[in-house]
């Protein structure tokens, strides 16, 4: 029986509970907590077995952690994280992962030069379909691969409505943070950074400081190009729901969370049981069951791969390191700086990427006015 | 309870196989009247209880019920609570004590408290959620809910935190409250079983997948068999044909011969489909439901 290792949960507001909860009932970890709100803290330290802290830093200092999970707004992730690694403590955060890619570039060296596991929550790399699309795309199914209509829609914004980060592009809320860096990172892990971004748009549809829509065309070496659709003021889905269609010579996939219809005109070596014409697996079929179902195979899976990576000294993440987590980041850059240089009116020079730190401020203080 | 329940996933768009069928269904159903006749064949089949989601749309559904009761003297509702992606949603866009102060009633302290952000006292914390399961069972009012359930992302939440005090809450105000016999759905049997039994919840009501592949049955075929077997346990079992994975006959007989097992819940959107699991349950689940008179 290996040793239990001990985790510190940073933020328990809707994605810091589920994680909290993973962790917690994971078979190989202690845990404890932390939350800035005093009234949460106070009525769970009441309630749960856990001890509890209302301060980060308290929490780093007094506990002896081999690892933390951090679910605060994005605006803190950087901060966080290096604090946790300059204590040689290996870091889970959640998505997305810094404001400001380049610092994402710096705690993925740091991560890495002190043999640390840096993982993000970019769970669609755990759905069974999406594993499944990645592996027909590697054996090269689809012949070459023109294009990608990568979308994502979902209830969240549906009227003007109150502040919270999420509503405050300064803290990395919008649809673009929040729901398109899905589809995009799903992008990066096919076909790793785009040379170009173009048509970049971002909407508002209810919300008065950020994007609730987010249209975008990415150039990928090779001449894939793919279409960005995303909006999160739709309210004909009932929760988010993430879609791929990739477009090959000699085929198709049509990829969401619950199943992968691929279609082939010629069966392709090294793909046993795809042959001429579609071919459906299930994510039911695709995924085995974790020690723990709370919402989804995925958030479970991706909270396994880590805390055995940390257990058992692996010294990398499998899945979703922090250098890649950093491409999405520096692929939503892009983005913004694209959809800046439009409303600029000034094509001739397009923005540079934000100097180190400075987040993409620059960019936000023309939006916040 | 009832060998045959029928649940409502196939109602509001939810298909654990493809989002595709499950749009197709929301188109179906949007109408009250495509879902009440689902859920007339089923209760002319003999089939009393449905078992259902606190969702909006179930409010109509009470409705048409509370309307007709010479119709439908033996209907009976197994609530679910609560419908989650309302309170996700909720969080979402309001944080996490205004989202619970969005669904407190409009007048009272509990509301003023949270978007106050002041502490609140443990008996706070048991007002508010006691408060919050009336409010989930208001579109009940007049019904019979023998059976009160906690749904399995809120169960399975509590359960992973550790906060398994709430269980003990929920069960005895759904008792003193409402006479009803609290129920608890779970990815998570084992795990649940065992926590529910440390807050002193004998014989509980849980209902989890149950099915011959072992599919969602977190924590293993074998721990849920050892749990069923252990006469400690009232089961419902869900997801009884794994999504299809499984052919009906054969899927029904396996979980008919667990000990333990009490119920079958399943979804289905035609007569057809309807009848052949009230026969096959009557063949191979001893105890099935008589035909209601009509």
């Amino acid at each position: 029986m290996s040793r239990k290792i001990k985790v510190g949960l940073a933020g328990l507001g809707k994605m810091g509970l589920s994680h909290f909860a993973l962790v917690n009932a994971h078979p190989d970890t202690e845990t404890v907590a932390c939350d800035a709100t005093g009234m949460l803290v106070d009525m769970l330290s009441r309630n749960i077995s856990n001890r509890l802290y209302r301060d980060y830093d308290r929490m780093l200092a007094k506990e002896q952690l081999d690892a933390v999970v951090i679910s605060t707004p994005s605006r803190l992730h950087g901060g966080m994280v290096r604090a946790a690694l300059d204590r040689g403590i290996h870091v889970f955060c959640e998505k997305p992962f810094c404001l400001d890619w380049r610092e994402s570039e710096a705690l993925a060296d740091l991560a890495e030069a002190r043999g640390l596991v840096g993982q993000v929550g970019y769970h669609y790399r755990h759905v069974g379909a999406m594993r499944e699309m990645k592996r027909v795309v590697e054996a090269g199914a689809l012949g070459r691969i023109t294009h990608v209509l990568a979308e994502a829609y979902g209830p969240v914004v549906l009227r003007p409505k109150k502040q919270t980060w999420r509503s405050r592009k300064s803290e990395g809320g919008g649809c673009l943070y929040d729901y398109a860096a899905h589809p995009l990172n799903l992008l990066n892990w096919l076909f790793g950074a785009p040379e170009r971004v173009s048509g970049s748009v971002l909407g508002s549809v209810f919300s008065d400081e950020i994007d609730d829509e987010v249209f975008a065309t990415l150039s990928f070496p090779g001449g894939t190009t793919a279409q960005l659709s995303v909006n999160w003021s739709d309210e004909s889905h009932r929760k988010m729901s993430t879609k791929l269609s990739l477009i090959g010579t000699n085929g198709r996939i049509n990829v969401d969370r619950q199943e992968c219809q691929v279609y082939l005109r010629a069966p392709v070596a090294g793909l046993p049981g795809y042959g001429k014409g579609w071919t459906v697996r299930y994510t039911t079929e695709l995924t085995e069951d974790p020690w723990f179902y709370l919402r989804g195979e995925e958030y479970s899976h991706q909270i396994d791969d880590f805390v055995r990576a940390v257990r058992d000294g692996a010294g990398r993440a499998g899945e979703n390191d922090f250098r890649s987590a950093a491409l999405t980041d520096r692929t939503i850059a892009m983005i913004l700086a694209d959809a800046a240089g439009e409303t600029a009116a000034a094509p001739a020079a397009l923005p540079q990427p934000p100097a180190a730190r400075r987040g993409l401020g620059w960019f936000m203080r023309g939006r916040e006015g | 309870m009832d060998r045959l329940l029928f649940g409502d996933n196939q109602f509001f768009g939810i298909n654990h196989m493809s989002e595709e069928k499950a749009r197709a269904q929301a188109m179906r159903f949007q109408d009250t009247d495509a879902i009440m006749a689902v859920l007339d064949a089923a209760y002319d089949a003999g089939i009393r209880t449905f078992m259902c989601t606190t969702h909006d749309r179930i409010a109509e559904v009470c409705d048409r019920v509370r309307a007709n009761p010479a119709r439908y003297a033996d209907f009976q509702f197994y609530p679910c609570m609560p419908y989650a992606h309302k309170y996700a949603n909720a969080v979402t866009e309001h944080g996490m004590f205004g989202a619970l102060s969005q669904f407190m009633p409009e007048e009272g302290l509990f509301r003023t408290a949270l978007r106050g952000g002041a502490a609140l006292a443990a008996k706070d914390v048991e007002g508010i959620a006691k408060l919050l399961i009336d409010v989930e069972m208001k579109m009940f009012a007049g019904l019979k809910t023998p059976v009160v359930l906690i749904q399995n992302v809120f169960t399975d939440l509590l359960l992973g935190m550790g906060y398994t005090r709430a269980f003990r809450v929920f069960h005895d105000h759904v008792r003193d409250r409402y006479g009803a016999e609290a129920g608890f759905i779970t990815m998570n049997l084992p795990m649940l079983h065992r926590a529910l039994e440390a807050e002193g919840i004998e014989n509980p009501i849980i209902c989890s997948n149950i099915n011959k592949i072992g599919f969602r049955m977190c924590g293993g075929p074998e721990l849920y068999a050892e749990v069923l077997r252990s006469g400690r346990v009232r089961a419902i079992a869900m997801s009884v044909l794994a999504s299809g994975a499984i052919p009906a006959e054969e899927a029904i007989e396996w979980v008919a011969n667990l000990p333990g097992v009490q119920s079958i819940v399943f979804g289905a959107s035609g007569r057809g489909n309807i009848l052949n699991t009230r026969d096959l349950v009557a063949r191979h689940f001893p105890a099935a439901p008589e035909p209601a008179e009509a």
